[in-house]
C-alpha cells in the first residue's frame, strides 16, 4: 500500500531502445500506443491499483516572484529544454517490486513498427503519513 | 434511525448469511439491501429485535437473488439444507468474518479494504477517501477481494496472527478523510477481543490504546512531529493509557507472551514515566531483548539500539547499532541521534541531513532537516 509516481519524459531521460519520434509513426501505430496506455490504466483500475494519470502538453513556462508589488516574471516557453515531462500516472501498490513490474509494463507500450518503445520511466515513491507506532 | 446501531449489526448479520452458505459477495449485496429497507421501515415501525429483523430481511433478499441466479439449483439445494432464520450466536459469526477478510490468499491492501467494508461497515467511499484513491479503484479492489474469497468455506478458525496484522495495518494508516482509521482499528480490535480468547489480541488492543492516547501530543499545531521525549505529557489521554495497561496486565498474566504484548509493554513503560528523564530504559531494553527473541526483526534491533543508548550511554548504543543492517529506514537517523548524545556534533549533523534525504514521510523529513540545521547553526557560531 504505497503510492508511486510514474513519470514519462519527452527528453532528459536516457534514450529509449525504439527511439523514433511519435510524428514519424503511422497513425495506426499511434492508435495502438494510445490504446495500450488506456488499457493499462483500465486494467490497473480493475486490480485496485490505479490512482490517477494525466498527459501534459510539451509547452510550459517558468514563473518566478519578482518582488513586492510587481507581477511574477515569466520566462519561456523553452522548446530546447532538456527535461520535459510528457505525462504521469500514480499507482497504489503492495510493494516496490510490483511498482517496478508495472513501470516495466508501461515502458513496453508499442511505438514505431508496432515494437515496444523500451522507454525509460522515472519511478518515484510518494512521501507518506508517518505511522502511528514509531517510538 | 440509528446509524451506529445498523453499522454495529452489519458484520454479524453478514456473518450469519456467510455461515449459512451464502457466497460472500451475494451475502453483502443482500445485507446492503436489508439495510436500505431498515432505513425506510424502522422509523415508523421499529422492530423489537433489530438483528433478527435484518437477518430475516437479508436472507429473504439473498434467496430472491439466488433464485434469479443461473446457479439457482445449487443454491436452492443449499437453502433446503439450512435451518430457518432465527437468533444465532452472533459472536462466532463476526469472528468468522474477520478470518474470511484476512484470508491468506488476499494481498494486505485487499484484506484491509475488505475488513473495513465487511467487518467495519464503512462505505466504499469512506475507505477510498481514507486511502486517497478513487472510489472506482477502491470498489474494484473490494470486489476483487470478494471474488478471491468467494467459495471459501469457513468451518475451522483461521490464523489469528493474520487478522491481527490486518488490524495493525489499519491502525498504522493513521487517519485522513472523514474516517479515523486508528479509532476504527481500536473499535474492531476491541470487538475481536470480546469474541476471542487470545492474549495477543489483548496485546494489540493495549498497544493501540496506549499509542492512540498520545496522539494529541505527537504533532505540533503546524503539523510537525514532536518526538516522544519532548511531548507534553499533560496532553496524553491518561484514561486510555490506564485501560490499555490494565488490558496488557491481564494478557501478560496468562503467560503466553507474543510480539504485540511485548511491544505494548514497551509502550506502557514510556507511558508510565512522569517525565522523559524518568523513563525506565533498563526495563525497556529487557523487553526489546524479549522482542528480539520473539521476532528477530531488524527493526526491533534498531529500536533496541536506541534503548541501549539511553540505558547504558551512547557508546553502548552505537555498539548495538553496529550489528544492525544499515540499509534499514531510520538507521541513519538513529546513528545521528547517538552521535549527538556522544558529543560528536559534526558527524551527527551530517548523518541527520543524510537521514532526512532517506526519510519515508514528510513529517520525518522536516524533523530531521531541522535537527541537522540546529546542529549546523550551533557549530557555525
Amino acid at each position: 500500500m504505497a503510492k508511486y509516481l510514474l513519470l514519462k519524459h519527452y527528453r532528459g531521460a536516457p534514450s529509449a531502445v525504439n527511439d523514433v519520434p511519435m510524428d514519424k509513426w503511422t497513425p495506426e501505430e499511434i492508435t495502438a500506443h494510445v490504446t495500450y496506455m488506456r488499457d493499462f490504466a483500465d486494467r490497473l483500475e480493475k486490480t485496485g491499483e490505479f490512482v490517477d494519470g494525466q498527459a501534459l502538453a510539451p509547452e510550459g513556462a517558468w514563473v518566478r516572484y519578482d518582488g513586492e508589488g510587481r507581477p511574477p516574471v515569466t520566462d519561456g516557453p523553452f522548446a530546447e529544454t532538456k527535461d520535459l515531462i510528457a505525462g504521469w500516472m500514480v499507482i497504489d501498490v503492495d510493494s516496490y517490486e510490483r511498482a517496478v513490474e508495472l513501470a516495466g509494463e508501461l515502458s513496453a507500450a508499442p511505438g514505431a513498427g508496432g515494437e515496444p518503445i523500451h522507454e525509460w520511466l522515472e519511478l518515484r515513491p510518494f512521501l507518506t503519513e508517518p505511522p502511528t507506532i514509531t517510538d | 434511525m440509528n446509524e451506529e446501531l445498523l453499522r454495529s449489526l452489519t458484520p454479524s448479520v453478514l456473518g450469519i448469511l456467510v455461515r449459512r452458505g451464502a457466497d460472500f459477495a451475494a451475502a453483502e449485496d443482500a445485507v446492503q439491501d436489508a439495510l436500505v429497507k431498515a432505513v425506510r421501515v424502522w422509523r415508523d415501525d421499529p422492530p423489537r429485535d433489530p438483528k433478527g429483523w435484518l437477518v430475516t430481511a437479508a436472507w429473504r433478499q439473498f434467496l430472491d437473488a439466488a433464485r434469479a441466479d443461473t446457479a439457482r439449483r445449487r443454491r436452492e439445494d443449499l437453502v433446503e439444507e439450512e435451518p430457518a432464520p432465527g437468533p444465532a450466536a452472533d459472536v462466532d459469526d463476526t469472528l468468522r468474518l474477520y478470518f474470511l477478510c484476512a484470508h491468506p490468499s488476499l494481498t494486505p491492501s485487499s484484506a484491509v479494504a475488505l475488513t473495513l467494508r465487511a467487518v467495519g461497515g464503512l462505505t466504499t467511499r469512506q475507505i477510498a477517501e481514507a486511502y486517497l484513491v478513487p472510489e472506482a479503484t477502491m470498489a474494484q479492489r473490494i470486489s476483487r477481494a470478494k471474488r478471491t474469497v468467494s467459495g471459501v468455506r469457513f468451518d475451522r478458525p483461521g490464523d489469528v496472527a493474520t487478522v491481527l496484522r490486518v488490524l495493525y495495518l489499519v491502525f498504522n494508516e493513521g487517519y485522513s478523510g472523514d474516517v479515523d482509521l486508528a479509532a476504527e482499528a481500536i473499535r474492531l480490535t476491541r470487538q475481536l477481543a470480546a469474541s476471542i480468547d487470545h492474549p495477543e489480541v489483548s496485546g494489540l488492543l493495549a498497544l493501540m490504546m496506549i499509542h492512540h492516547a498520545r496522539r494529541a501530543a505527537r504533532t505540533a499545531p503546524d503539523g510537525s512531529l514532536v518526538p516522544l521525549a519532548e511531548q507534553d505529557r499533560g496532553r496524553w489521554d491518561t484514561r486510555s493509557i490506564a485501560e490499555g495497561i490494565e488490558i496488557l496486565r491481564g494478557a501478560l498474566a496468562r503467560d503466553r507472551l507474543g510480539e504485540f504484548q511485548a511491544q505494548a509493554a514497551i509502550a506502557a513503560l514510556h507511558a508510565d514515566a512522569q517525565t522523559a528523564a524518568e523513563t525506565d530504559w533498563v526495563q525497556i531494553v529487557e523487553w526489546y531483548d524479549e522482542l528480539t527473541r520473539l521476532t528477530d526483526s531488524p527493526v526491533v534491533r534498531l529500536n533496541r539500539a536506541v534503548a541501549v543508548g539511553e540505558a547504558d550511554g551512547p557508546r553502548a548504543g552505537l555498539v548495538a547499532l553496529a550489528s544492525v543492517d544499515d540499509s534499514l529506514p531510520r538507521h541513519t537517523a538513529v546513528a545521528a541521534y547517538l552521535h549527538e548524545c556522544d558529543g560528536d556534533l559534526a558527524t551527527a549533523a551530517r548523518l541527520y541531513a543524510e537521514a532526512a534525504r532517506k526519510a519515508p514521510n514528510l513529517a520525518e523529513r522536516d524533523h530531521l532537516t531541522r535537527q541537522a540545521a540546529r546542529l549546523n547553526a550551533r557549530s557555525d557560531t
